[in-house]
């Protein structure tokens, strides 16, 4: 099987959700990856060092410069006449692309794959991870997205893949980019960091959770999170959520402070290798699932934490 | 301009879903169902567009068995003006979903197609996207703000790390993120007036798609259960817990 995988980017560097999508598109078969945008070499040089990768397609057009669905999914759909399988991250740029893409391919996509079982086989969650589905393709060809925590990251180098241009491409005229606010911070990323340390409404407010949670995480070299009730609150931007409805995360170690444990967080959560809860109720549901739980009055243990660790 | 909006019956999000106990599913039998969330966000989207002078009706419209006549009903107590029931015991998967809205599409017309951007049933996140595929519309997926200009509609997304903005020829595909707006409650007197609304019910073959499903369901089971840890007593036990798993600054 001939399969081509989206690799995300940010104009200069490949992404980490693009590693994970390798390793799940050599389950399958040979792996050639499309590098699209707008003035991507260095992005393709980089990818052709990913291990295990053939040929690495670029297309290199304006109109690819802000992944807009209208002009990448017909381009995707060409290149699949000669492929097997479409795989892309389940990031929001996958999630925009890759239906698009099935639909112009009269495909029905299995989204957020956890597991490859077969040549046409996979498992996927449903009901936000509350249940497991195997599921079965009958489609001539696939059309997949990947859950980045479910898959080993492929290794940066190690690769030898060969880059070759591909489709001139077009802008389809009916979308523009208008601009982005994206948060500038000075740690990892939520969905690739090692360790991540989150926020819930028992905070109480905007400046407890910068004078609680912004230290520990800073002396760990953290990621920051937060419960979709700490969002909803207002205490921090909706991109810090974690959970089925914000970023579904797998860190070596998740801290869960002051956070109760509601399902919806706990889908996104619950696959980290390490789970530590500081909650001052014994009966959280958090605590359930920590590996190591603390009972204790937030404000006071986790300042104390971040002295002592 | 009209916009059509589909929505979908699912569990309701506040019940925990039991898997069967023969792993064909999850256990729908008794228990309460309601409307997509997200979908709801896309029909108060709708009626707000609407109130502002922008949208001039708003169509509901489900795929789904008799019982989401009541999903429909909700939407016309919340402020749709007419509804379509598409009616079908099948469990229809999402592309054969786009392929009924883009033939309802060619009949309405509409300025806006407005999903939710996935049902929290099958976690899919792909009608809106392939039904924008289908009609050649372009997309403006996970919106938190939609703002009608003319003839083009300005969405703003909720991206990985923040937010983008995208300007889009109408007519044009938008599916709804959480924040967009936080829908309303119906009045009593608007539920007794949306039983009067019209509802259409017709069926998948009244639009010529063909709603075998493309993905076989081979089991459903339980996911992985996680154990509980330990307790540790104080700070120090659990700075030392950390340090020994080599956690430290």
């Amino acid at each position: 099987m001939k399969t081509l995988v989206w690799v995300e980017h940010d104009g200069s560097a490949v992404k980490d959700a693009t590693l994970a999508v390798v390793t799940a598109a050599s389950k399958l078969g040979e792996v050639h990856l499309l590098v699209a945008g707008s003035g991507v070499d260095a992005v393709a040089k980089e990818a052709a060092q990913i291990a295990g990768v053939g040929k690495v397609h670029v297309a290199d057009n304006a109109a690819f410069g802000h992944n807009l669905p209208e002009n990448v999914a017909p381009l995707v759909a060409e290149l699949m006449a000669s492929h097997d399988a479409f795989l892309a991250p389940a990031t929001t740029t996958g999630k925009n692309i890759a239906p698009r893409v099935a639909a112009l391919l009269d495909v029905m996509q299995i989204s957020e794959i956890l597991s490859v079982e077969g040549p046409k086989t996979f498992t996927r969650p449903i009901y936000a991870g509350n249940a497991i589905a195997t599921v079965e393709s009958s489609d001539a060809k696939l059309v997949l997205t990947v859950r980045g925590t479910a898959f080993d990251k492929a290794a940066t180098s190690g690769g030898s893949g060969t880059i070759e241009a591909v489709g001139a491409g077009s802008d389809a005229g009916i979308s523009t980019f208008v601009g982005a606010e994206i948060a500038k911070q000075d740690r990892p990323e939520l969905t690739s960091a090692k360790i991540i340390v989150s926020g819930g409404r028992a905070l109480g407010s905007s400046e407890k959770y910068q004078e609680v949670i912004v230290p520990l995480a800073d002396k760990l070299n953290a990621a920051l999170g937060a419960s979709r009730a700490a969002v909803d609150a207002g205490y921090v931007p909706n991109d810090y959520q974690v959970g089925q409805t914000g970023k579904i995360v797998a860190p070596q170690v998740y801290f869960a402070i002051g956070i109760s444990g509601a399902i919806q967080h706990l889908a996104g959560m619950k696959d980290s290798k390490t789970i530590v809860a500081i909650n001052k109720d014994e009966d959280a549901p958090i605590f359930q699932v920590a590996d190591f739980g603390l009972v204790a009055d937030l404000f006071s243990a986790v300042p104390d934490l971040t002295a002592k660790i | 301009m009209k916009i059509l909006v589909p929505v979908k019956r699912v569990l309701d999000y506040n019940v925990k879903p039991r898997v069967k106990s023969d792993g064909t599913g999850v256990d729908l039998a008794n228990v309460k169902m309601s409307m997509n969330p997200f979908d709801e966000i896309g029909i108060e989207e709708a009626i707000r567009l609407k109130e502002k002078g922008v949208a001039t009706e708003v169509v509901a419209v489900s795929v789904g068995p008799a019982k989401a006549q009541e999903t429909l009903r909700t939407a016309l107590a919340m402020g749709a003006d007419r509804a379509i029931l598409v009616q079908t015991d099948d469990d229809v998967e999402p592309l054969a979903l786009a392929k009924i809205f883009k033939a309802i599409a060619d009949v309405e017309a509409p300025g806006l197609v407005i999903l939710g951007k996935q049902a929290i049933d099958g976690d899919n996140n792909q009608t809106g996207q392939m039904l924008a595929a289908l009609t050649g519309w372009a997309q403006g997926t996970f919106a938190s703000a939609v703002n009608v200009e003319g003839d083009h509609v300005s969405v703003t997304r909720e991206v990985d790390g923040g937010l983008e903005t995208v300007k889009l020829k109408l007519p044009a595909i938008v599916t709804t993120d959480l924040r967009l707006n936080e829908p309303r409650y119906a009045s009593l007197p608007n539920i007794m007036k949306a039983k009067s609304k019209p509802l259409d019910t017709k069926t998948p073959a009244d639009y010529g798609v063909d709603t075998t499903p493309r993905v076989k369901m081979v089991k459903v089971s339980e996911p992985p259960v996680r154990s509980a840890g330990v307790k540790v007593a104080d700070v120090d036990e659990l700075v030392a817990k950390l340090k020994a798993m080599g956690v430290h600054s």
